[in-house]
């Protein structure tokens, strides 16, 4: 296998707490070396000067719609997109059809991906077949298959007793349980962010507190059960600070936030625009400051896209018909920039770690570092560096993204999988 | 602030500045000698075509409709949803796309989703009035609603309205909360917590929120009676039982107003559900007034949609 040497890059490991202008030598898929003035006789050279060399991203949650809906995206298509938003590793949630909820499905999608995607692909399995929210999956199956969470993410697990359960049985395997928060009582009917916005456009809502009362009763049982526990797309600024009570009370409890949910509030949705409309809504500029509060005070431990793809039929419909959910992947990197680091909000080293050991270590993955012998997955991107998203140039097979020809301060510049430049601007 | 309208159409009274409006509301008392006779036809709009596209029941929005472009001179065609391809499972955008290769000049909507005529608005080159989308905005009902408050000789600035029943999902309430705003009415909006959300306050200016119909009621020269819309709801949100007891609006009720007050409803009213025979049948309802300027409104705003308004001939 060729050698590939990236020199100058300013390399950023928040694992090994490296940080510093340096080379980084990748060789047989390994993290062969990281230091001045590498010299690598036959080796590749990568020139990444002025650019910020970091471990391969890894996006905790996306929607690759395969098996199942592969007119909105594939494992190859997904993979792509996550190549081109620098991601190195992506793990997809089970909602495909048939559900990912037994070792057969996770099988299919592991050796699909083997021989199709550009990315690793670590699959999630379902919390309960079918994710109707009843009956357990084949939890420790899947996970022998190669499933590293489990999950009904699209749906919640309604069931306080389903999801002890399912609570017990995932801390005996060592996985991580992550629930899609949202009590279906309280959001029943609804488009957007229960609020102003709401009301003076005549959308019904989906209220904060429907995530609240459902992240509140999952800490609880976390501490029942001693469980790994983790909330997917957090959005609201009660659900933050309950994680962070969690956190405090020395639970195994983690969240996630969206780009979008840190960019975005209900009252930049442009009239009955359908590529706004995802689960959880948009919310409150107060739950968006929360979000950035969580971020910074740790509250929150990765971020993550949710991508969920959606062809163009189906959202080109009435507010109220069509689907929740929008792209993220290719816009991640940018959008974390300009709300997060260069607003000064955070330093782009810990933007690293949301994207790098904040994931691998909820997933216990043995990514996310540039330490000698590690992977030879790598993200390399630029703070400064201007470019346009055009969504119509996406990798993704959908085009259903808020942040179509928005001009972003820097992006994703080279993704390196096991040693292989995969996706190079 | 997002633009909710275009110049080219009629979606909401909330775009709308007041000068606007005015335009429409002065118009529209203008038509009334032609809206009486019926013999009398203009044709400031003679050889147009308007398409009536009703996704939702609806007789005297649709009829009114019909009428003002008959009596500009325009032709129509109406479409409903039963028995047209919609029902045939084909998308909004596709039926409008249809339509829209016929050439009309101006297609009126009613849809029961919010935002339905916005969506298309941005996909059609075609103008579009909004006759009322889900639980958004009806700007002809408010236009009507104000030009009736006007002809019973009462001021608009500093008018104490109340609107009284499910503002929650009430089109009508949200159309006339803006319009009465921008004239600098106070706006008592009244119903049961569960269909009174309190953001409904922050609205437009001048709005203030009570549950108590009492409070509402008092010193109001107007009063809105809305429809209890059991049909936008998806639960109980308040016992129907006891809707009348709360929220009725019985004579005894007029006392605690202006002597001079006016008792509005959009239709179709529920006898003995928000309103009582006696207040419907009584010398303050408004209510068939309203019906009449429906006629004289709309022509007002197809003549705008279509003819560009100002350059419009006279009516007389």
């Amino acid at each position: 296998m060729p050698k590939l040497l990236i020199k100058n890059g300013r390399v950023i490991d928040p694992a090994s707490r490296h940080d510093a202008i340096a080379d980084v030598l990748l060789e047989d898929g390994l993290i062969a070396a990281v230091g001045p003035n590498l010299s690598a006789p036959g080796a590749d050279i990568f020139d990444a000067t002025g650019l910020i060399v970091a471990p391969g991203f890894i996006d905790m949650h996306v929607h690759l719609r395969e098996p199942g809906f592969e007119h909105a995206e594939t494992i190859e298509s997904g993979s792509r997109a996550a190549a081109a938003g620098g991601f190195t590793s992506i793990c997809p949630m089970p909602n495909t059809k048939p559900v990912n909820d037994n070792a057969t499905v996770t099988s299919y999608i592991v050796e699909k991906a083997r021989r199709h995607a550009i990315v690793n692909v670590f699959p999630i399995g379902a919390i309960t077949k079918g994710s109707l929210g009843e009956e357990l999956a084949s939890i420790s199956s899947m996970k022998n298959a190669g499933a590293v969470a489990i999950s009904d993410d699209g749906r919640p697990v309604m069931n306080a007793r389903v999801m002890r359960r399912a609570m017990e049985f995932a801390r005996s395997y060592g996985i991580p349980v992550i629930n899609h928060c949202e009590d279906l009582h309280l959001s029943a009917g609804g488009d957007m962010h229960e609020g102003f916005e709401s009301v003076r456009r005549g959308l019904r809502g989906i209220p904060g507190c429907s995530e609240d009362v459902m992240v509140a009763r999952d800490i609880l049982l976390a501490e029942v059960t001693g469980a790994h526990y983790h909330v997917a797309h957090i959005s609201s600024k009660h659900s933050v600070e309950m994680v962070q009570f969690a956190k405090a009370r020395g639970l195994a409890v983690t969240s996630e936030v969206t780009p979008h949910h840190i960019a975005l509030a209900d009252r930049d949705i442009p009239p009955y625009d359908s590529n706004y409309k995802m689960k959880p809504p948009l919310r409150s500029c107060g739950d968006v400051d929360a979000m950035i509060a969580g971020v910074v005070n740790g509250a929150i431990d990765a971020i993550a896209t949710d991508h969920a793809p959606h062809p163009g039929d189906e959202k080109m419909q009435e507010f109220e018909k069509c689907p929740f959910g929008i792209l993220g992947l290719e816009t991640a990197i940018g959008l974390s920039l300009e709300e997060l680091v260069h607003p000064k909000k955070i330093s782009v080293v810990k933007m690293v770690e949301l994207f790098t050991t904040g994931p691998a270590r909820i997933l216990k993955l043995n990514r996310g570092t540039l330490a000698a012998g590690a992977p030879a997955d790598v993200t390399i991107f630029s703070t400064d560096r201007e470019w346009t998203y055009d969504v119509n140039k996406s990798a993704s097979k959908s085009r259903n993204s808020p942040f179509d020809g928005k001009v972003f301060k820097g992006g994703p510049v080279a993704t390196i999988v096991r040693g292989e430049i995969v996706w190079q601007l | 602030m997002h633009t909710l309208g275009t110049p080219a159409g009629l979606l909401g009274i909330e775009p709308l500045s007041r000068e606007e409006i005015q335009i429409i509301l002065d118009r529209a008392r203008e038509f009334r000698p032609v809206a009486e006779k019926s013999w009398r036809k203009l044709d400031i709009l003679k050889g147009r075509m308007v398409v009536n596209l009703f996704f939702e029941a609806s007789t005297r929005t649709r009829t009114s409709f019909e009428i003002a472009a008959k009596r500009l001179g325009a032709d129509t065609i109406s479409i409903t949803a039963q028995g047209s391809s919609v029902s045939k499972g084909e998308s909004l955008v596709d039926t409008l796309n249809t339509l829209g290769a016929m050439r009309p000049d101006a297609i009126i909507m009613r849809h029961s989703a919010s935002g339905a005529p916005h969506f298309l608005q941005r996909h059609l080159g075609i103008p579009i009035i909004n006759a009322g989308d889900g639980t958004h905005e009806h700007p002809t009902q408010a236009l009507l609603d104000a030009r009736t408050i006007l002809d019973h000789g009462i001021q608009l600035e500093g008018l104490r309205v109340a609107i009284i029943g499910d503002i929650a999902h009430s089109r009508v309430a949200r159309s006339n909360v803006h319009l009465l705003s921008k004239y600098g009415a106070d706006i008592v909006l009244c119903g049961p917590a569960s269909l009174l959300p309190r953001e409904l306050k922050d609205l437009a200016p001048g709005v203030t929120l009570t549950t108590d119909i009492n409070e509402a009621i008092a010193d109001a020269g107007v009063i809105m009676m809305l429809r209890v819309q059991l049909e936008r709801q998806h639960e109980a949100s308040f016992p129907a039982s006891e809707y009348f007891g709360s929220y009725g609006l019985r004579l005894d009720h007029l006392q605690l107003a202006r002597p001079d007050v006016i008792v509005m409803h959009p239709g179709p009213i529920n006898r003995g559900r928000e309103i009582s025979s006696e207040v419907a049948d009584s010398q303050k309802s408004a209510i068939l007034n309203q019906v009449e300027n429906g006629v004289v409104v709309r022509m007002a705003v197809l003549e705008r949609v279509l003819a560009g308004g100002a350059n419009a001939e006279a009516a007389h």
